[in-house]
C-alpha cells in the first residue's frame, strides 16, 4: 500500500446525499478478477450519457457535459467533497479502487457507511469526517473559487485552505499509523500469531461445534 | 458480571485481542466467499505466499454473476454466455481447488444465493462470527449469529488470518411491539424500520431486533429482517435465539448432531441479552401500525404505505430533504402526490437474498394461483433462492402455478437484485421487486425499482399496479 503523508490538489464537489457504491462503480464492471483500472468507471452512470459495458472504449463514449468530474475546472481532483453517508450499499471495495484509480488521495464529508469507510483506508485512500458547517463551508468556497485546492496533512491531521486558515481533523490513530507506513494489515496482525492460535485452541475446547466438519460434500 | 447484550456475548466470545485505541481482533468461525468478491483476495494471498489459516471455516458458492435460464445453466460452467463473467465463475472454481476450500458449484443442486444456502446448509450457526464479501451478510443475524459484510482487502485478511480488525459498535435495540395484521410481512416490518430510522440511522451501530412482532416470525422472515439492517445503515443485524432457531438448524448438513448437539443447543439457548442490559438506543414501532410497504424513491428509506401517497417536494420543508426528494421523483419519473396505488408497473422481479426462501415462494404463489399477470407487465420472474428452494418449490407444485399465472421460473441465483447477469430491467421501467436496493441504476441502466414483499409483488403482477394486499380475497 502507498504511504499517505500530504496530499494537495483540486476540489471536486459533489453536492448529493447517500451517494451509494453502485452509484461509484455500476455492477457491470464488478465482472473483473483485478483491482485496477476502475477509474475510467468511475461514476459511470452519471458521467456518461450511455450505457457502460466492461469492454467498451471509453473515450469514444459521449460524456455527459453536465456532470461535475467532467467540468474543465475539476481536472486532475484528489480531494472529493461529499454530503451526507457517503459509500453506503454494498461492500464492493470495487468503489475505493476505482476512486483511488482516478486519481482521488482524500474523502471529505460529514459521514460515511461504515464498510466503505472501512474499504478506503486498506487502498491507501483518507477519508474525513468533517461537521456539517465545514463541509457546507467548503461547498460553497469550492464552488465561488475555480482552481480551488486543498492541503491535507495527515500527520498534523490539517487541512490548509488557500487563505491560509487550517480545519484540524481526527482520526483513529491505529489507521493513521498504518497508512502513514503504508503497513500491511495482514502482517500485522500475523505478528499476533501466536495469540490467534491460543484463542483458537481454547474456543475449540469451548464450542466444538464451530469445529465440526461436515457430512455434505463438495462438488 | 455487568449485564450483557447478545451482541456484547458474542463479541466478548470472539475477542482474540484488542489495542488500546479499541481496535480489536476478532476471530472468525465460518467465511462464506463468493465469486465476485474473492478473486482479488485469492490473487493477494498467491502474491505473499499465503495459504488459508483454517481452510474449513471457509465456504463458497457462485451467485451474483451466473445466468438463471436454464439452457446456459445446464450446459454448465461452459454455458455461460459472458465471456468476462464465465473467467470470474471459473476463477471461484480455481481458487477452491487451490486452496482446499468447500464448494458449492454452479452445477450443484445445493447452489444458490450465499446468504440462502448457508443457513440451509447449517454452515450458519448460532452464537458464531460469520463474514463474507458482502454487504447483505447481516442476513444470518437471524439465527443469532454476527454476521458482517466486508470488503475484499478484509476477505484476504480473513483467509489469511482467521480474524477481522475491527473497533467494536454501540448497542441499538428495534423492538417491534404487539402483532401483525394479515397481509403484512417481515419484509413490511424492515421497510417500516428504515423508514422510520432512515438508511443511516444505524451507522456505528448492531441492531437487535426484539419485541412479540419479531419472535413470532419464522426463522426465514426473521433472515428478511436482518437482510436489511445494512439498509438502516448497520453493519450487522441480530436476533436472539429461541426455540424456533433451534429447531430450524437440527438436523442441517453443517450443524452439530448428537450428544455434542445437546450440548450446542444447551449453550445457544443462552444468546439473549440479559433482561437489564443497557442499549445505547432503543427504537420501538407497534406492530399493528404496519401496513404493506412500497418504496417509491431511490433509497430504501423513500417508502410509503401501500395505501400512501407519493410525497410532494413543495410539501417538505427541509431544503435538504426538498432537494432528495425532487432529485428521486425525476429519476423515477413520478410526480409528487401520486397514490402509490396508481403506480404502473412493467416488470416484476420475485427473488435476491431477501426475499426468495420457500415460504416467500409460497407467498407469492397464493396471490397469483388460477390468475394471470396483467399484459402490461413485460417480464415476470421468479428466482428461487438456491437450488433446494427450487426442489421444494418443484415437489409443492409452486413452479406450475408460476408458469400458469405467466411468470418466469428461473434457476437459483441473484439475478435481477444487482443484475451482474442477463437479468436487467429496461431504462425507464418500473419494478416491483421483493429485493433490497432501489439505487439509480441498481436494477438495470435507468430501471426503477420499487421495495416491497413477495405477496405485493404478486398482486402487481395480476393488476399490473400497485394494489393492497389485504383487499384481495
Amino acid at each position: 500500500m502507498n504511504k499517505f503523508m500530504i496530499e494537495k490538489g483540486v476540489v471536486l464537489p459533489l453536492d448529493r446525499a447517500n451517494v451509494d457504491t453502485d452509484f461509484i462503480i455500476p455492477k457491470q464492471f464488478l465482472k473483473s478478477i483485478k483491482r485496477t483500472g476502475f477509474g475510467v468507471n468511475l461514476f459511470d452512470e452519471h458521467r456518461y450519457l450511455d450505457k457502460g459495458l466492461p469492454d467498451a472504449d471509453n473515450s469514444q463514449r459521449p460524456i455527459n457535459p453536465d456532470f461535475v468530474l467532467n467540468k474543465p475546472r475539476y481536472k486532475g481532483a484528489k480531494v472529493l467533497l461529499a454530503k451526507d453517508n457517503f459509500g453506503c450499499g454494498s461492500s464492493r471495495e470495487h468503489a475505493p479502487w476505482a476512486l483511488d484509480d482516478y486519481g482521488f488521495r482524500v474523502i471529505l464529508a460529514p459521514s460515511y457507511a461504515d464498510i466503505f469507510f472501512n474499504n478506503c483506508f486498506k487502498n491507501g485512500l483518507l477519508p474525513i469526517v468533517l461537521d456539517k458547517a465545514s463541509i457546507s463551508g467548503l461547498f460553497a468556497e469550492v464552488e465561488a473559487n475555480e482552481g480551488y485546492q486543498l492541503e491535507v496533512d495527515l500527520q498534523q491531521q490539517t487541512i490548509l485552505k488557500p487563505d491560509g486558515s487550517t480545519i484540524e481533523f481526527s482520526v483513529d490513530a491505529f489507521r493513521k499509523n498504518c497508512l502513514l507506513n503504508g503497513l500491511d494489515d495482514i502482517g500485522l496482525t500475523l505478528e499476533d500469531a501466536d495469540k490467534i492460535r491460543s484463542f483458537e485452541e481454547n474456543w475449540r475446547n469451548a464450542a466444538p461445534w464451530y469445529f465440526t466438519t461436515s457430512t455434505a460434500t463438495t462438488t | 458480571m455487568s449485564s450483557k447484550t447478545l451482541y456484547d456475548k458474542i463479541w466478548d466470545a470472539h475477542l482474540v485481542s484488542e489495542r488500546d485505541d479499541g481496535t480489536a481482533l476478532i476471530y472468525i468461525d465460518r467465511h462464506l466467499i463468493h465469486e465476485v468478491t474473492s478473486p482479488q483476495a485469492f490473487e493477494g494471498l498467491r502474491l505473499a505466499g499465503r495459504l488459508p489459516w483454517r481452510a474449513d471455516a471457509n465456504f463458497a458458492t457462485p451467485d451474483h454473476n451466473i445466468p438463471t435460464t436454464s439452457d446456459e445453466r445446464k450446459q454448465g460452467l461452459e454455458g455461460i454466455k459472458d465471456p468476462v463473467s464465465k473467467i470470474q465463475v471459473r476463477t471461484l472454481d480455481d481458487n477452491c481447488a487451490e486452496f482446499g476450500i468447500f464448494e458449492l458449484k454452479m452445477t450443484d443442486d445445493r447452489q444458490g444465493i450465499v446468504h440462502v444456502v448457508g443457513p440451509e446448509q447449517g454452515a450458519t450457526l448460532p452464537g458464531m462470527a460469520i463474514v463474507c464479501g458482502d454487504s447483505h451478510t447481516s442476513t444470518h443475524g437471524a439465527l443469532g449469529a454476527l454476521a458482517h459484510g466486508i470488503g475484499t482487502s478484509e476477505v484476504e485478511h480473513v483467509l489469511a488470518t482467521q480474524c477481522l480488525m475491527q473497533k467494536k459498535a454501540k448497542n441499538m435495540l428495534v423492538r417491534v411491539d404487539g402483532q401483525l395484521k394479515p397481509g403484512c410481512t417481515a419484509k413490511d416490518i424492515v421497510l417500516a424500520i428504515i423508514g422510520k430510522i432512515g438508511t443511516a440511522g444505524g451507522t456505528g451501530f448492531t441492531i437487535e431486533f426484539g419485541g412479540e412482532a419479531i419472535q413470532a416470525l419464522s426463522v426465514e422472515g426473521r433472515m428478511t429482517v436482518c437482510n436489511m439492517a445494512i439498509e438502516a445503515g448497520a453493519r450487522a443485524g441480530l436476533i436472539a435465539v429461541d426455540e424456533t432457531t433451534l429447531d430450524y438448524i437440527k438436523g442441517r448438513p453443517f450443524a452439530p448432531s448428537g450428544e455434542l448437539w445437546e450440548q450446542a443447543a444447551q449453550s445457544w439457548r443462552g444468546l439473549v441479552s440479559d433482561a437489564d442490559a443497557a442499549f445505547d438506543e432503543v427504537v420501538v414501532l407497534q406492530a399493528e401500525e404496519i401496513e404493506p410497504q412500497v418504496t417509491w424513491g431511490t433509497s430504501p428509506e423513500m417508502v410509503a404505505p401501500v395505501t400512501g401517497k407519493v410525497p410532494d417536494p413543495a410539501q417538505e420543508a427541509d431544503e435538504t430533504k426538498r432537494g432528495n426528494i425532487q432529485q428521486a421523483l425525476k429519476y423515477m419519473g413520478l410526480q409528487g402526490g401520486t397514490a402509490i396505488k396508481d403506480i404502473k408497473l412493467d416488470c416484476i422481479f420475485i427473488g435476491s437474498c431477501t426475499n426468495s426462501r420457500i415460504e416467500d415462494l409460497r407467498a407469492a404463489a397464493e396471490v397469483v394461483k388460477g390468475k394471470k399477470v396483467a399484459s402490461s407487465v413485460e417480464v415476470a420472474m421468479v428466482v428461487p433462492g438456491s437450488g433446494l428452494v427450487k426442489k421444494q418449490a418443484e415437489a409443492e407444485g409452486l413452479d406450475q402455478i408460476f408458469i400458469e399465472a405467466g411468470l418466469e421460473w428461473r434457476e437459483p441465483g441473484c439475478s435481477m437484485c444487482l443484475a451482474m447477469n442477463a437479468d436487467q430491467l429496461g431504462e425507464g421501467k418500473h419494478c416491483a421487486s421483493t429485493s433490497n436496493r432501489n439505487f439509480e441504476g441498481r436494477q438495470g441502466f435507468g430501471g426503477r425499482t420499487h421495495l416491497v414483499s413477495p405477496a405485493m409483488a404478486a398482486a402487481a403482477a395480476i393488476a399490473g399496479h400497485f394494489v393492497d394486499i389485504r383487499e384481495l380475497g
